[in-house]
């Protein structure tokens, strides 16, 4: 496992689905990661740690404040609409330079796995069912109103409060969320589009970032790719396909 | 620097089927040569009967076709740009009147025949 990763900024298109070359149907989201530029570095010397600062998503001049405005200026970059650090190796930070986009593939590899960063959507005031998946109440049995409340909160007058922590109804969504372990499917280096399998946290045009896995690493295992595949680890099916190996060459 | 992020329609674009297949019809009957893989060999296996219906939609379009096999009913549903379809014959035009022929579904033998297109 790598202690830092690799990472990039991107924009959520939507999803679709795309065929892999088995032919097998994948569904995907789209994130468009291109024109992620390296805003700065964060040093050893100067920061205690190393890191890039990328930024993605131009904005008008008219729009950056004076600090931001300090930030891009300096670098000839424009205003970026999403800013985010991504902790890289001192070895690894000389590669970046400071006003240049970040290259697709040089950071990431089709059929390996990314962790992808975003913000969830946002779905208001929600009560305990939906938040909690709490079960409700029965329907009847001459319920009045209760349908769909969650029980009892406490007990008496011992303790005489509510536990801290118990589940009640809130505000839902629109959280940083964090989808590990996505396969990244394949790279479309003229649109700059990453195509991750599975679906990914946010609304569509929502700012993501996209980084390699941090538990899973090395390459993904696809149905038809590699050799162990059609072997079945079960013994009894093992045999089973022993005996048809035998046959074959008669055929 | 201004990178214009594509649109989701030119991604799809991509993956739409290079050879285009014949033009068929709800109620027609074709025969679908499915390419499957044997160990290292590819072979296409034929499979044949009427097109129940047929679902339009870019990328994700399809199409299902049922036929009765040994006296059981099959039907399968393809990606309309899958790969894993060679070809496609159209071997009759059929007359229907239904957009979505589910109701063969229920008919078997004499009754399940879909009158043929003059």
């Amino acid at each position: 496992m790598s202690a830092l990763r690799t990472g990039l900024l991107g924009k959520k298109l939507g999803m679709t689905q795309v065929f892999t070359e088995q032919g097998d149907l994948r569904s995907v989201t789209a994130i468009h990661a291109g024109g992620c530029v390296v805003i700065g570095k964060r040093t050893v010397e100067k920061d205690g740690y190393t890191a890039v600062r990328l930024g993605y998503g131009e904005k008008p001049l008219r729009l950056a404040n004076r600090p931001e405005k300090g930030v891009f200026a300096p670098n000839g970059l424009a205003p970026q609409r999403f800013v985010r650090e991504v902790r890289v190796t001192e070895k690894d930070l000389e590669k970046y330079e400071v006003g240049k986009a970040v290259p697709l593939d040089a950071l990431f590899k089709p059929g390996t796995y990314v962790d992808v960063i975003g913000t969830s959507k946002g779905k208001g005031y929600q009560g305990v069912m939906k938040l909690h998946h709490m079960p409700g109440f029965r329907a009847t049995h001459g319920t009045h109103e209760f349908f769909r409340h969650g029980g009892s909160i406490g007990c008496r007058l011992t303790p005489g409060r509510v536990h801290r922590g118990k589940r009640m109804s809130a505000h839902m969504g629109c959280d940083r969320r964090t989808v590990q372990n996505l396969t990244l499917l394949q790279i479309l280096p003229e649109e700059n589009v990453l195509l991750v399998g599975g679906s990914v946290p946010g609304a569509k045009n929502a700012f993501v970032e996209i980084r390699n896995a941090t538990k899973k690493t090395g390459a993904v295992k696809l149905r038809g790719t590699g050799e162990q595949q059609e072997k079945s680890k079960n013994p009894m099916k093992a045999s089973k396909a022993a005996a048809g190996a035998a046959k074959a060459p008669k055929k | 620097m201004s990178d214009v992020s594509p649109t989701m329609a030119a991604i799809e674009a991509r993956q739409l089927r290079k050879k285009p297949l014949p033009d068929f019809r709800v109620g027609d009957t074709v025969k679908v040569y499915v390419l499957i893989k044997e160990g290292e060999k590819e072979r296409s296996q034929v499979f044949e009967g009427v097109v129940m219906k047929k679902h339009h939609a870019g990328v994700r379009a399809s199409f299902a076709v049922r036929k009765v096999s040994y006296g059981v009913g099959v039907e399968r549903v393809f990606p309309l740009h899958t790969p894993r379809i060679d070809r496609i014959e159209v071997v009759a035009k059929g007359r229907v009147r239904r957009a979505r022929l589910y109701y063969l579904r229920d008919l078997a033998g004499k009754a399940a025949r879909i009158r043929e297109q003059e």
